[in-house]
């Protein structure tokens, strides 16, 4: 296998860990689905992508300005229905998913149907995993955080959460504005990696994509979701052949996933240097450093 | 007066096929709570089953309509039971059955593309793509069979849900499953019929969809249209979703005539007007959680 070759991926496995961990956060931490990360990928993609190659501005002030504007327009979707009972959140980041799309279809500034092409190749693998590692500390810490625990109190049961004086609305909206945060830095790095972007390549599929990846990593877990990101990125190398099964082997795996082992491949299960310790210490007698398990049946 | 007329029915056969769709997406969302994502994947199905029944069985129209539409129930109880039930048997957070739908979803689509291939398919030519005169109105027939069927069906569904003692048991269930259950409601019967409801009008929508254009593997991503229809008219309630749905088409119609690059965006910006004037629709009742 060629050095280049094999870079490649691991750069794709980079900008796919950002949006990831985004969703990670989102999905599995606070219990929100959302169809539109497509979206905000798009958002950090065009949005980095003019301020290179208009404005001419340096490449990690642009990515970083990528990921603010999504952030933006994450804030008029969960104001709009995060503090509304039911799935207006999913359908409406459905809606905004193909919206966004629609609308870099049809404006000619950034090249409409064809897209952009001709941005500068700054996406190295030094700076993607400068990006990622920075974004995995700050998740890590997030999550361990007051806050953190907070949207997972919210995904566990909202109801007893906003009970014990947890505001609801600001940790939802809190969780959605850092997931399109890095989806936007994903998308801005994902520009820079590829040099042309069009509206095609950001279609709902790419937002189920991202979350296959969360899910089967496992629900709950930032080093499940890593692994499962790394996982479905190479998968599909290896097994080139069958490149038209393996939607269908995703779906089935969601469906079997959530039939079977809802906490996924690593549900729970946090990898860190202590519980590796402990493992080998104890042997193979406890269980690694368990944090938060998804519990079901809150719900009656 | 003559355009107007004529983009009104040109809409309300569309909103009526979106009806069609919105009305299986309503029914299971009132009685389990949760967005079936995967009822796309059933529309799409709809439209290869009745193509196929007419194209290499070959049978006439209203028999490719039957086992498109007993096609359509049957995949959507098998669903159910593979991908649901299991999860409604634990109670599992809606969340998880929101995943599982996706899974289903990406499944259905992506079988098609795999043994059937991407490309883009054509009824045979049923009737001639002449327009009836009526006055100085020319209504495409292919529209005109649109409404009429999606009516017909409508009416059927009515009438099963007020006059028949399963449509009491399901319109007791959507009220509190879980009070269903006491007055001896046998609630998986009532899925097993809400999901063989809506996957027979998935059938019809998907044919007729698939008649007034063409049949491809990505064809249920219209559905989202019909989820929106669903809020428009307000999550959960089922006049909601059809009156919506029936509004949704004719606004679409009328202002894709003026704004054709951004029809689809109108369904979307229709959304974000809802959800800032009264969220729960037109119709709606407001949810309240009980502990």
């Amino acid at each position: 296998m060629a050095w280049y070759y094999l870079e490649g991926i691991l750069i794709l496995c980079g900008i796919n860990v950002m949006v990831v961990l985004g969703l990670s956060l989102l999905t599995g931490f606070t219990g929100l689905f959302s169809f539109g990360h497509a979206g905000f990928m798009a958002i950090g993609a065009y949005v980095s992508a003019s301020l290179t190659t208009m404005l001419h501005w340096p490449f990690i002030p642009a990515v970083v300005a990528g990921g603010l504007v999504a952030m933006l327009m994450s804030f008029i979707i969960g104001g709009l229905t995060l503090n509304l009972k039911g799935d207006y959140f999913c359908i409406a980041t459905l809606g905004f998913g193909e919206a966004i799309r629609l609308i870099l279809n049809n404006v000619q500034t950034f090249g409409g149907a064809r897209g952009m092409a001709s941005i500068p190749l700054k996406s190295s693998l030094v700076a993607v995993y400068a990006f990622v590692i920075i974004g995995v500390i700050f998740m890590w810490f997030l999550i361990r955080s007051r806050h953190g625990r907070n949207m997972v109190a919210i995904r566990e049961e909202e109801l007893a959460a906003q009970a014990i004086g947890i505001n609801v609305f600001r940790y939802k909206m809190l969780s959605l504005a850092a997931s399109a945060l890095y989806a936007g830095i994903g998308g801005a790095l994902w520009a820079h990696y590829l040099t042309f972007i069009n509206p095609a390549m950001f279609m709902l599929t790419k937002s189920t994509e991202m979350t296959i990846m969360v899910i089967i990593g496992g629900l709950g877990s930032i080093t499940g979701s890593i692994v499962g990101t790394f996982f479905l990125t190479f998968l599909p190398e290896a097994f080139r052949e069958f490149a038209d099964w393996r939607m269908v082997v995703y779906g089935a795996a969601v469906i079997a996933v959530m039939a079977l082992r809802p906490q996924g491949l690593l549900g729970g299960i946090e990898f860190s240097p202590k519980g590796i310790i402990k493992w080998i210490t104890t042997s193979g007698k406890s269980k690694k450093a368990q944090v938060k398990t998804p519990v079901e049946g809150g719900k009656a | 007066m003559n355009v107007f007329l004529q983009q009104l029915i040109n809409g309300l056969s569309l909103g009526s096929v979106y009806a069609l769709m919105a009305v299986g997406y309503s029914l299971v969302y009132s009685i389990l709570n949760f967005s079936n994502f995967a009822h796309g994947g059933v529309i799409m199905l709809g439209a290869y089953f009745g193509l196929y029944a007419m194209t290499l069985l070959p049978l006439p129209l209203l028999g490719g309509l039957i086992v498109a539409a007993l096609c359509c129930g049957l995949v959507a109880v098998t669903l159910e039971k593979i991908a649901y039930s299991p999860l409604r048997r634990r109670n599992a957070p809606s969340l998880y059955f929101i995943i599982s739908a996706m899974g289903a979803s990406i499944f259905l689509e992506n079988i098609v593309v795999a043994t059937i291939g991407p490309t883009f398919k054509t009824y045979p030519t049923v009737f001639e793509k002449t327009a009836i005169q009526i006055a100085d109105i020319s209504v495409n027939k292919i529209d005109l069979m649109m409404f009429v069927i999606a009516a017909i069906s409508l009416l059927i569904l009515v009438f099963i849900l007020g006059k028949t003692k399963i449509g009491l048991a399901i319109r007791a269930s959507s009220y509190s499953s879980r009070g269903a259950t006491l007055m001896g409601v046998n609630v998986d019967r009532v899925i097993f019929v809400i999901f063989m409801i809506g996957g027979v009008m998935a059938g019809f929508a998907g044919m007729l969809f698939g008649m007034r254009y063409t049949v491809y593997p990505q064809i249920g991503i219209i559905t989202n249209k019909s989820f929106i229809a669903a809020v428009f008219g307000g999550l959960g309630s089922l006049p909601g979703a059809v009156i919506g749905s029936i509004l949704l088409g004719v606004i679409e119609t009328f202002a894709a005539s003026s704004v054709s690059n951004y029809r689809d965006l109108i369904a979307f910006v229709l959304l974000i007007l809802v959800l800032v004037i009264k969220p729960s629709g037109l119709m709606g009742k407001v949810v309240e959680d009980k502990a």
